[in-house]
């Protein structure tokens, strides 16, 4: 029987933006190699979810620990250790408009040093070929579409080879036809790497292709949990709507 | 008692029992807790700077940036400092038969007041706006959060190697642009007159002392600082979307400016209990 490593779990998370009570009570476990779909109305909280995993924001209450690890109080040099197991692409890729797509991913293997920089272009032409940009590598972020800039940004959240990579609706802003190939793209990653990724989302398409295990965020609690079918077939009507 | 009479009544002794939410109250506050996040946000540069890694090549390309790029901004002023000085500055001292006395007098305004602070006005609306903006920026579009997630440190690849580079830049440009006033000067001088090369700046060196230079040089390395850090702060608390991104920009400008009229009034003190 196969075993099942958490790699990361919330439990009875808590966070509000002054009155605004955003994450009331969030329980979640996330295991090696599997996809888990957030999904929920926008400003539901979900981006604050996977933020306070990272520690980019802290939480009111509850605990975070990610490889068993939990992360509140732990010093900044553990946590970026930590940090990098996981990847993060962002909303809107946040890559750095002042670099090349090259820097871009040479960023974030500068306290590499044991790679030379035959290994470090090797790594970056790899990360690119994975996402189909190698042809990019000499652009500026300026100079890429919306689709190009998110695959960028998953070639750079990829090439610290993560355990864990956390989707912050990566298919937001894309048409149909990319939105379909990003999100394939996130199910090939996971069959190659066996990363396991949390994948925030409001488009019901990536969620059908990618996700294992969804979540369903209603109210700052887990309104309903399950694999895409089980969702899909929920007697709450306010969670088929979502399907309509 | 009538209803809205009541209704009233609960708002002001809410007002009342609540005097931070006086609007005064609130500003001060406001004020207060701003300075209190700029002073840590300075003590954490000082931490930031001597802790390994230390982000040369970043450093360099910000000076380039920042110093390189400013030159000719900061030599055209110079020039017309330097030329305007003169030219108001002769029919005063014709009056009272003391021509000669123009490259000394002023030598002494540019190299000790005039050059550092107009420099530095001009070097925080260029490079502060430009660093508040980026900074603010890089924070909307999730640039800042994206280098804390992969383990990276931001406030020392952004802040430390921008400060650093405008505390070490702008005196750079003030002794340059204020050697560029100073021919400024010598040009307007001849343009009424017939005074050699050698003269005039033979005047302008006798003219000015130790005490004229160094303080003048020194207080420059505190003008960018402030400039540096005012801006970066702003820039890296940046909030509410693209409009903050403005705001940003202006408020590095409008404190960066107010900074160097205030570090100069304290130099100015300094050095004249110093050298009284």
């Amino acid at each position: 029987m196969k075993m099942e490593t958490t790699v990361a779990e919330i439990t009875h998370l808590r966070k509000s933006f002054g009155n605004n009570h955003v994450l009331n009570d969030i329980n979640l476990k996330i295991n090696q190699g599997e996809n888990l779909v957030v999904l929920g109305k926008s400003g539901s909280g979900k981006s604050v979810l996977i933020k306070c995993l990272v520690g980019l924001i802290e939480p009111d209450g509850g605990e975070v620990f990610l490889f068993g690890e939990n992360i509140a109080g732990l010093e900044e040099t553990k946590l970026n250790i930590l940090r990098k197991k996981v990847g993060f692409l962002f909303q809107s890729a946040a890559l750095y408009d002042s670099m090349s797509v090259r820097e871009n991913l040479e960023f974030p293997l500068r306290d590499l040093k044991s790679k030379s920089k035959e290994e470090t272009g090797a790594l970056v032409i790899e990360a690119l070929r994975n996402v189909g940009l190698e042809n990019a590598i000499d652009k500026m972020p300026s100079e890429l579409s919306g689709g190009m800039r998110k695959r960028v940004g998953l070639a750079r959240t990829l090439i610290l080879k993560p355990e864990i990579i956390l989707y912050d609706e990566p298919t937001t802003g894309l048409d149909p036809i990319t939105s379909r190939e990003i999100s394939q793209l996130i199910l090939d990653m996971q069959k190659k790497y066996n990363t396991a990724s949390i994948i925030i989302t409001h488009d019901i398409e990536c969620a059908r292709i990618t996700a294992n295990r969804m979540l369903i965020i209603k109210d700052g609690i887990v309104l309903a949990e399950g694999t895409y079918k089980e969702i899909s077939e929920s007697k709450d009507e306010w969670v088929r709507s979502f399907f309509n | 008692m009538p209803e809205d009479l009541k209704v009233s009544n609960k708002v002001i002794m809410e007002k009342v029992s609540k005097p931070y939410e006086i609007p005064f109250v609130n500003g001060l506050k406001g004020f207060f807790e701003e300075v209190t996040q700029l002073t840590r946000f300075t003590f954490h540069f000082f931490k930031e700077l001597v802790k390994p890694r230390y982000e040369f090549s970043e450093f360099v390309r910000q000076a380039y940036l920042i110093g390189y790029k400013s030159f000719p901004l900061v030599a055209i002023t110079g020039l017309i400092l330097g030329l305007v000085m003169t030219i108001q500055s002769r029919p005063t001292l014709a009056e009272f038969g003391a021509v000669s006395w123009l490259p000394a007098m002023v030598s002494v305004s540019i190299v000790r007041e005039l050059g550092p602070t107009i420099f530095a006005l001009i070097f925080a609306g260029k490079v502060g706006s430009g660093i508040g903006a980026e900074l603010a920026s890089m924070k909307v579009t999730e640039q800042i959060d994206a280098m804390e997630v992969s383990g990276m440190n931001p406030y020392k690849y952004i802040v430390v190697t921008r400060v650093l580079a405008t505390t070490l830049m702008l005196p750079l440009l003030v002794i340059v642009g204020d050697a560029i006033s100073l021919y400024g000067a010598y040009i307007a001088v001849n343009l009424k007159g017939d005074v050699s090369f050698n003269l005039f700046f033979l005047q302008v060196f006798k003219s000015l002392d130790f005490s004229d230079v160094f303080p003048a040089f020194i207080k420059t390395f505190f003008f960018g600082f402030a400039i540096g850090v005012i801006s970066c702060f702003k820039g890296y608390n940046s909030t509410n979307g693209t409009e903050g991104v403005g705001v940003s920009a202006n408020s590095s400008v409008v404190l960066g400016s107010l900074s160097v009229f205030i570090i100069d009034m304290i130099a100015v003190q300094i050095t004249s209990m110093l050298y009284s």
